[in-house]
């Protein structure tokens, strides 16, 4: 099993999940984050003084899935994030040892 | 619960309320020979025949009820309410999520402290006729300059619960007269009212300090700092300029609405404060940035409001030459406030479009409310014309005055000295410029107004430093490390304003 996290910009959340749900994934979780890489952050101004903002907010969702199918969204994350400018995000693949519904107590690639 | 009693604040505060308490008990149990027995309950019966004098034989009565200027007063009393909630958004705004609580307790702690400290003795200090210490003019006439007031009738607000023997009148209905050096009238407005419309200011002038000093200052040491500051520095100053016999007033200086005693009291008094006291940790290389600029937006808004109370309710304090209360000075006061407030919120974001490229809606809400700054003391003395020219004025230099903060580096967390200070001061000025009445304006009024200014920010600096160094020596002024650094609201007041659920 597979964990994918993947940190994109803020717009394309809604773009992203409603692909993933075509393509048959039907579950993720998402989270509001700030971040940075090597976009830099912006030049805020209150009452004439500037402040460096290094810290770009970013959407990172998080999707488990089997092994077989990571290539997929992985493919389908990539199409829909990417816009060619620095700043699009990172995917983070890792493994996942265990996954356990809460409800039914299933384990593993039931329970995903 | 007994941790409270550890803070010292808290201990001095509760000696002082228990304090004023026993002495209220002890006024009120003193029964005044007057109420004892109605004199001759037959006089006003055999009266009834007769044609009633054409002015009343009670003194207390003199004139009428002017009831077009009770009803504008007690709106505006309510309107100058309604900035406390303002301030207290528009500085809450402006500080970090943590310390919002704390910035909202600072400013609105200001009513149940001051109110009380007012009815207890205050209006007494700045307002009573009879004076207190009072020197001779130097004019040869016998006119004294009164430095401070005192009417043993006026503790607590006695005088305006008795019931005078004579008429069985209420003497909260008694008629204040407004004096100056030509004369006196009476104004038609209950001295009741004029009182509580003077609260409001007294409540709002040491909120205005607080934001010089936001996220760092001790709850307690504050409370303690707002009574003592209200009974030394602005009692005293309200009575020089706006008292019949204060001498700023009998000299002939001109402040409206409280450029000198509320605007530059409370800026001079910040600049004090930041001086003696520690800087937030981490400043100036940390950044704090405002957590919520629509909270001091909306703020900003509400200031502007209140704000019409503020000076078109105040022709009541000027002399007679400002009657009625609601009448033509108050119509121009009110134009004047617009105007300049307007007009200040225009000339700051072209400033600071021009200087640091981006006019932002921080900045929209810091002119207008600079331009109702500057034009306080000027509200009713200035026609709209120059109403226009103080406002656009008022908003670029309190805009170049708040920059002077990143030169010369002083943490002042929300620009108090570079709005309230320097603009109070500014319009203090200009008003001896630009005023049409009651005197022109021109060199000689320009001269008197430096020495107002001068008069009264000297002894508002000089006096904050003694209150500040005093408290914070003692019993110390400031939070410390760790407190700082969890957030005030949390540790001081055991809140938290924002939840994720």
């Amino acid at each position: 099993m597979k964990k994918i996290e993947a940190v994109i910009r803020h717009h394309k959340l809604d773009e992203l999940k409603t692909a993933l749900v075509k393509a048959g994934f039907h579950g993720m979780t998402v989270t509001e984050v700030r971040g940075f890489g090597r976009q830099k952050g912006h030049k805020e101004t209150y009452r004439g003084a500037e402040y460096n903002v290094d810290f770009v907010p970013k959407i990172k969702i998080e999707i488990t899935c089997a092994d077989a199918a990571a290539t997929q969204i992985i493919d389908i994350i990539v199409t829909v994030a990417r816009s060619g400018q620095v700043g699009d995000g990172k995917i983070f693949v890792s493994d996942l040892s265990q996954v356990i519904r809460i409800r039914t107590g299933e384990t593993g690639d039931a329970a995903l | 619960m007994f941790r409270i009693l550890e803070s010292r604040a808290a201990v001095l505060g509760a000696c002082w309320i228990i304090l004023g308490l026993v002495l209220t008990s002890t006024l009120w149990a003193q029964e005044p020979p007057a109420l004892a027995t109605p004199a001759e309950p037959a006089a006003p019966a055999a009266a009834l025949n007769e044609t009633p004098p054409a002015t009343p034989a009670v003194p207390h009565l003199a004139g009428t009820y002017d009831t077009g200027s009770i009803a504008w007063l007690l709106v505006s009393a309510a309107l100058v309410f309604f900035m406390m909630p303002g301030l207290a958004l528009f500085y809450g705004g402006m500080v970090r999520a943590k310390n919002l609580l704390n910035m909202f307790m600072c400013v609105m702690v200001c009513v149940p402290l001051v109110c009380v400290q007012w009815i207890a003795y205050g209006y007494n200090l700045a307002f009573a006729v009879p004076s207190a210490i009072s020197v001779d003019a130097g004019k040869n006439d016998g006119t004294k300059f009164s430095y401070l007031g005192w009417d043993p009738g006026l503790l607590f607000f006695k005088s305006f619960s008795e019931v005078t023997p004579v008429d069985g009148a209420n003497s909260y209905g008694k008629i204040v007269t407004s004096g100056d050096t030509t004369g006196a009238a009476p104004t038609g407005v209950p001295e009741l009212l004029f009182a509580m419309f003077q609260m409001m200011f007294a409540i709002i002038t040491p909120a205005l300090i607080v934001g010089a000093i936001a996220e760092r200052v001790k709850f307690g040491a504050w409370c303690l700092f707002v009574v003592l500051w209200a009974t030394f520095i602005y009692d005293p100053v309200a009575h020089w300029v706006w008292n019949v016999n204060g001498w700023l007033f009998q000299k002939g200086v001109l402040d409206f609405a409280g450029g000198t005693v509320v605007h530059l009291l409370a800026g001079v008094s910040a600049l004090a404060l930041i001086l003696i006291l520690p800087k937030r940790r981490g400043y100036p290389s940390s950044q704090f940035l405002p957590h919520s600029i629509g909270w001091s937006l909306m703020g900003a808004g509400m200031l502007m409001v209140g704000w019409f109370g503020f000076n078109a309710g105040s022709a009541i304090a000027n002399g007679k030459d400002y009657l009625p209360t609601a009448g033509a000075v108050a119509v121009m006061a009110f134009a004047a406030t617009a105007i300049a407030g307007s007009a200040a919120g225009g000339s700051w974001i072209l400033a600071e479009w021009l200087v640091a490229g981006k006019p932002t809606s921080l900045g929209l809400g810091s002119g207008i409310v600079a331009g109702l700054v500057v034009i306080t003391p000027c509200a009713g003395h200035v026609s709209p014309g120059s109403a226009l020219i103080i406002g656009l004025i008022g908003g670029v230099a309190c805009f170049f005055a708040v920059q002077a903060k990143q030169i010369i580096k002083y943490d002042d967390s929300l620009d108090v000295v570079g709005v309230h200070g320097a603009g109070g001061a500014l319009g203090a000025l200009l008003v001896g410029w630009f005023a049409v009445r009651p005197v022109t304006g021109g060199g000689s009024q320009l001269s008197l107004q430096v020495q107002g200014v001068v008069a009264t920010g000297v002894f508002a600096f000089v006096g904050t430093l003694i209150l500040g160094l005093l408290i914070h020596k003692t019993i110390g002024f400031t939070v410390d490390e760790s407190t700082e650094e969890e957030g005030l609201d949390v540790k001081i007041h055991g809140e938290a304003a924002y939840r994720l659920v």
